[in-house]
C-alpha cells in the first residue's frame, strides 16, 4: 500500500462516528513491551536493534489480524512520509524523527499500529473514533496475546512489564483520549479542566502529543500512572468517570454560551466562516482554530438544535438554504482539519511546498469546500 | 531532608535551577513552597519529574546508597549517573541492580504504587503468577484493613491461605 492511497481521505476514527464523537474525537490505547533477553534500545548496538526489528516484524506480519497490514520502514522513509504518519496519528513524533533501525506495522483501516524500536522494542496502538476505550482494550489485548505466544516479554513479578523508562513500567498502558473543547476555551474555563486533570494525575497535551500545544481546541488526555492499577481499572475509570465528566463540562459550557453569551458565540462562528470562505493565505494554526469554531457551530446545531444567526450563517451562506440544509457537515469539517495539515497538503500535491505556497493551497482547498454549493 | 525555610518539616519539593551553567538547588516542604508562590510546573512529564528527583538525590548522600551509586549493571553497563542523564534504563536487569535507589523514586513517580497489578503474560511460570496473585491480594487485604472492612479482609485472608496451601501442595508433589 502507498501512503497516497490513504492521504486524500480522512481515517475512520476521524469520520465523526462513535459514541460522544461531537466532543470525544478518538480513543487510543498504547501498550509498551520489550523482549526478554535483549537490552533496551539505548544500550543496543545497531546490529541488535536490527535483530529486534526483524524478529518483531516477522511476528507481526505472521499473526492473523482482522485488517490487512503493511510494513513501513521508518528510518528509510523520506521526512515528508514520516510527518504524514505523525499527522495521521499512526506513529509518534519520537518514532518519526528518532534514530536507528525502526519500523511500523500499520493496519489498512488505520485502527492498529505497531511501532518497532520506538523507546521500547514494541509499542502497540489501537485507535477508534469517539469514546470506545473498552473496545480499544479488547482489540489491543487480543493482539498482545497473539504476540505473547511467539515471544517472551521482559516481565518481573514485582514491576510487571519492564520498560526502558520506569514511568511506563507495570501495565505499560497509555490511554489517550482526544477531546474537542472549544466552548470551554471560549468561556475561559479551560484552565479549570487542565487543573482538574492534573489533580487526577492525568497529562494534558495538544493535538500531536508530547510537547505540542493545544491547537484547534483539541486536547489529549492521558494517564500517567502505569504501576499498581490494572488495565481494566484504568480503562473503566476513563470510560465511566473521567471522560463523561469532561463531556458534561463542555456541554454545560455550550449551553451557557447559547443562553448567556450568544453574540460571542455568533461572532466566533460567523468570523470563522467569513475568513475561511474568503482567505487566500491561511496558516495551519489559523485554519485549525477557525475550523474548530465551525465544528462547534455544527455540533451545537446537530446535537442541541441550536439555531442562532451565527450558526445559521454556516448553512445559509454556503447553500442559500435554511439551517436545516445539511450542506456543511461534520465530515466536511473533519476532512478539512486533516487534509490541510502540512504533510497531507504536500503529499496530495505530489511534491514539497514552501510554507507560503502551503498557506495558499490550504486556503484554496478550504474555500472550494465551503463555497461548493453557494 | 529538612525544608530550608522552616527547618522543621520534611522537604518534598526539590527545585534544581541551571542558569548559565550554574546549578542551584532549593529544597522546601509543601507549605513553604506554597507560601513562596512556587507551584509545581504544570504538566511536568513524568520522566522529567523522575529526572528531577534523581538530580535532587545526590545532595542527600544518605538517601543514596553507596552500593548503588557505584554499581554497574553487568548486563548492559548502565550506571546511575548514566540513568540520571538519559532517564532510561539499559536493560530489564537494571530494575534489580538499582532497586535500592530506584524503588522509592518509582514509587514517587507512580503515585505511591510500588508493585504491579494487572495483566500477566500467559507464559509466566505458574509460581510467578501465583506469587503475583498473592501479592495483589495482600495489597487488597491492607486496603481492607485500612478501611476497617474486616469482613472483606477475612475473605481475602482465606483466599491467600488457599493459594498458599495450593502452592505448597504443588511444591510437595513436584518434590516427590
Amino acid at each position: 500500500m502507498k501512503l497516497t492511497d490513504i492521504s486524500s481521505d480522512i481515517n475512520e476514527w476521524f469520520s465523526g462516528k462513535g459514541p460522544l464523537s461531537d466532543i470525544v474525537i478518538s480513543s487510543r490505547i498504547r501498550l509498551a513491551r520489550n523482549l526478554a533477553g535483549h537490552k533496551f534500545l539505548v544500550r543496543c548496538s545497531a546490529c541488535e536493534k536490527e535483530e529486534i526489528l526483524n524478529k518483531l516484524k516477522d511476528i507481526l506480519i505472521s499473526i492473523e489480524l482482522p485488517d490487512k497490514t503493511f510494513y513501513f520502514s521508518v528510518d528509510k522513509a523520506p521526512i515528508l512520509d514520516r510527518s504524514f504518519l505523525v499527522e495521521r496519528h499512526l506513529i509518534s513524533r519520537n518514532h518519526a524523527f528518532g534514530k536507528g533501525p525502526r519500523g511500523a506495522v500499520i493496519a489498512e483501516r488505520e485502527s492498529f499500529t505497531a511501532m518497532l524500536n520506538e523507546e521500547d522494542h514494541l509499542r502497540l496502538q489501537v485507535l477508534r473514533g469517539g469514546l470506545q476505550l473498552d473496545e480499544c482494550f479488547k482489540h489491543i489485548n487480543l493482539i498482545d496475546d497473539m504476540i505473547e505466544h511467539k515471544v517472551d516479554y521482559a516481565f518481573s513479578p514485582k514491576y510487571g512489564y519492564l520498560t526502558a523508562c520506569p514511568t511506563n513500567v507495570g501495565t505499560g498502558i497509555r490511554i489517550s483520549v482526544m477531546l474537542h473543547l472549544p466552548a470551554l476555551k471560549i468561556i475561559n474555563q479551560i484552565d479549570k479542566f487542565v487543573n482538574a486533570a492534573r489533580d487526577m494525575g492525568l497529562a494534558v497535551r495538544g493535538l500531536f502529543g508530547e510537547g505540542t500545544e493545544a491547537t484547534g481546541d483539541f486536547y489529549q488526555l492521558s494517564n500517567q500512572i502505569t504501576l499498581g492499577i490494572s488495565e481494566a481499572q484504568i480503562v473503566s475509570k476513563f470510560e465511566q468517570q473521567i471522560i463523561p465528566e469532561i463531556v458534561e463540562f463542555e456541554n454545560a459550557a455550550r449551553k451557557k454560551l447559547l443562553l448567556t453569551q450568544s453574540s460571542l458565540l455568533d461572532d466566533k462562528i460567523a468570523r470563522a466562516m467569513a475568513l475561511l470562505k474568503n482567505a487566500h493565505l491561511i496558516s495551519s494554526q489559523e485554519a485549525l482554530l477557525l475550523l474548530s469554531h465551525l465544528r462547534l457551530g455544527i455540533n451545537m446545531h446537530e446535537k442541541m438544535g441550536a439555531s442562532t444567526p451565527g450558526i445559521n450563517s454556516i448553512y445559509t451562506m454556503t447553500s442559500g438554504r435554511s439551517a436545516s440544509a445539511d450542506t456543511v457537515s461534520i465530515q466536511t469539517i473533519n476532512r478539512l482539519f486533516m487534509l490541510t495539515l502540512p504533510a497531507h497538503l504536500q503529499l496530495n500535491h505530489g511534491k514539497p511546498l514552501d510554507p507560503a505556497d502551503r498557506d495558499a493551497l490550504r486556503a484554496k482547498i478550504i474555500r472550494s469546500a465551503l463555497n461548493q454549493d453557494s | 531532608m529538612i525544608c530550608q525555610i522552616c527547618k522543621k518539616l520534611e522537604a518534598t519539593i526539590h527545585l534544581t535551577e541551571i542558569t548559565n551553567g550554574n546549578r542551584s538547588e532549593v529544597h522546601l516542604c509543601q507549605a513553604c513552597a506554597v507560601e513562596q508562590g512556587i507551584a509545581i510546573k504544570n504538566q511536568m512529564p513524568l520522566n522529567e519529574l523522575l529526572g528531577n528527583l534523581l538530580a535532587a538525590a545526590p545532595a542527600d548522600e544518605e538517601l543514596m546508597s553507596d552500593l548503588d551509586s557505584e554499581q554497574v549493571c553487568p548486563n548492559c553497563g548502565m550506571t546511575l549517573e548514566q540513568f540520571r542523564k538519559e532517564a532510561l534504563f539499559g536493560c530489564p536487569n537494571d530494575y534489580d541492580v538499582f532497586e535500592k535507589t530506584m524503588a522509592p523514586l518509582i514509587e514517587k513517580a507512580q503515585d505511591g504504587h510500588c508493585s504491579h497489578c494487572g495483566k500477566i503474560p500467559s507464559k509466566a511460570p505458574a509460581d510467578t503468577k501465583k506469587q503475583l496473585e498473592i501479592l495483589s491480594l495482600r495489597q487488597k487485604l491492607d486496603a481492607a484493613v485500612r478501611t476497617e472492612d474486616y469482613e472483606k479482609a477475612a475473605e481475602i485472608r482465606d483466599q491467600i491461605n488457599e493459594l498458599e496451601k495450593n502452592s505448597c501442595t504443588q511444591h510437595t508433589s513436584q518434590n516427590t
